[in-house]
């Protein structure tokens, strides 16, 4: 990548900070509905410094994580199943449509009731949000074996496990790491959103708190650093899709 | 000579939305071991259809078919299709590779033999590229490679040159013949071309339009190694115009 084809973007966001900390100082504006970046660049690497703050990013990261993981096992399962035993998906139609349909958000009052204030809920939140992507790729992916392929192996006389293995799994995978992708984004969401709404740990629960004690900065900072947490797990799959499709067209 | 192929009363009915389609009508065939069959005949008339019933790919409505087994007591069948179908996710050497990986052999004795296969079909020095990185002419090369790469007694190709230009076919068909010479197969091949059919055949199956069924038979019986320049001489332009007229006479 060349300074040339960076260089508008980076102007272009050092103007709009110059812009913001302008419009702040001239218009009077209240910190509490508006901090400069210069206050909100200060709360954040206040927040940096406190011991809480990791311990919020820790659960929020757990929950993620765990619930993403969930997702990915249950949709690939499910989407294989549906693949393989096409009678199945008429009788699950139903219920796709409508889970796919139901706002997943929500349910979340109902996963607290079921799964209390604790991480559970966030990470029964987080996977259901993240499975439906993973399940529709997957199922997607392993009907998209190409019949000339499925003729190579025909002939060959692959039985049902090498045919999975060697065919079924590999030509699937690009959607299903497209797949996974969304997951990734959707499942810090869901833990993220789980968190807002209950318990009294995660970045969720701390943004909810800074805003109940007026602190607008802190707030800002919050979302810096869950903006931050998502890009790196959102860059990690990426990078994950580009180490195990090297073939694939998708991939420079 | 021992029979290698054998067919008895082979028939396709396709059930389809607007009827059955008669693929084939009861075809009797009988192939020599190590023998070069082409199959010839107007498109449509089933030559696909009776090259992927003889590899196991569908099944005949009737009729008998029999393959003998090789000289290990496998039945194995190498099939060569029009397009190279050759799997994107694996590098050349390892697509060439695979029938051995579906056998078991471990990875280091059948990467060893991908990469002498390689070589004897001009991808030396290419194991490692995508396939996407290969000309079409390249890709049918590594898919015939990958056909051999088990030592089948049975070599199928369903048109694999259709897609070539002339010079590179006519490349391409001498180095189907060295190979063919060296292993000993059995090979039936599928094609378009009256000049590929008479170059490579030992016998020439023609086969009638819809349904279809063998037509005539001709021996082609040149010696072997065959040159290009054998194509303008007087015997061969003979056997040629004979097959042109048989397949004009259906048309
Ligand atoms: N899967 C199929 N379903 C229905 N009809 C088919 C199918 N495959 C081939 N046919 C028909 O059978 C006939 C023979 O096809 P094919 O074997 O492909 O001929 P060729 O290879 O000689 O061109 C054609 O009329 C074709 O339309
Ligand atoms: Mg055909």
């Amino acid at each position: 990548m060349n300074a040339a084809r960076i260089l508008p973007g980076v102007v272009a966001v050092l103007l709009f900070f110059a812009g913001w900390q302008a419009y702040c100082a001239m218009s009077g504006i209240s910190p509490l509905l508006l901090p400069s970046p210069v206050q909100v660049l200060r709360a954040f690497i206040d927040i940096l410094g406190e011991a809480p703050t990791w311990v919020h990013l820790a659960f929020t990261l757990g929950e993620t994580l765990a619930g993403f993981a969930i997702a990915l096992v249950f949709g690939i399962a499910l989407g294989w199943v549906i693949a393989t035993f096409p009678m199945l998906e008429r009788a699950i139609h139903p219920f796709v449509v409508a889970s796919q349909i139901v706002p997943k958000v929500a349910l979340v009052p109902l996963f607290v009731l079921w799964f209390g204030f604790g991480p559970t809920s966030k990470i029964v939140v987080a996977a259901v949000i993240a499975f439906f992507p993973v399940m529709t790729n997957t199922l997607l992916g392993l009907r998209s074996v190409e019949a000339g392929h499925e003729d190579v192996f025909g002939a060959l006389r692959a039985n049902a496990w090498q045919r999975f293995r060697m065919l079924q799994l590999p030509s699937a995978l690009p959607a299903i790491m497209a797949g996974t992708e969304m997951a990734m984004v959707l499942a810090t969401i869901g833990a993220v959103v789980g968190e807002y709404l209950g318990g009294s740990d995660g970045l969720g629960y701390f943004a909810v708190a800074t805003m109940n004690a007026f602190q607008t900065d802190r707030l800002f900072g919050i979302i810096i650093l869950l903006t931050v947490m998502g890009f790196l797990l959102y860059a990690a799959v990426a990078w994950l899709r580009r180490a195990l499709l090297p073939w694939h067209r998708s991939v420079g | 000579m021992s029979v290698a192929v054998s067919c008895r009363g082979v028939g396709k009915v396709y059930a389809s939305r607007t009827g059955d389609v008669e693929a084939l009508s009861p075809v009797d065939l009988e192939i020599a071991a190590g023998e070069f069959v082409v199959l010839i005949g107007p498109s449509g008339c089933g030559k696909t259809t009776l090259l992927r019933i003889l590899g196991g790919l569908q099944q005949a409505s009737a009729g008998r078919m029999a393959l003998l087994p090789g000289a290990d007591g496998r039945q194995s069948v190498g099939f060569v299709f029009q397009a190279a179908n050759l799997l994107p996710w694996l590098n050349v050497e390892q697509n060439v590779a695979l029938p051995l990986r579906l056998q078991g052999r471990d990875t280091a004795a059948r990467l060893a033999r991908a990469r002498t296969l390689c070589g004897q079909v001009g991808l030396a020095g290419f194991e490692q590229r995508w396939p996407r990185e290969l000309s079409g002419g390249m890709q049918q090369r590594a898919a015939i490679a990958r056909a051999l790469a088990d030592d089948p007694a049975l070599l199928l190709m369903d048109e694999p040159f259709g897609a070539l230009d002339a010079l590179t076919r006519t490349r391409m068909n001498q180095e189907l013949e060295r190979l063919w010479l060296a292993s000993g197969a059995t090979v039936v091949l599928v094609t378009h071309s009256i000049t590929e059919a008479v170059m490579l055949a030992d016998r020439i199956v023609l086969m009638s339009p819809r349904p279809g069924r063998v037509q005539a038979i001709v021996d082609v019986k040149f010696p072997r190694p065959r040159r290009p320049a054998l194509e303008g001489s007087v015997e061969f332009q003979a056997i040629a115009s004979d097959l042109r007229r048989l397949l004009g006479e259906e048309a």
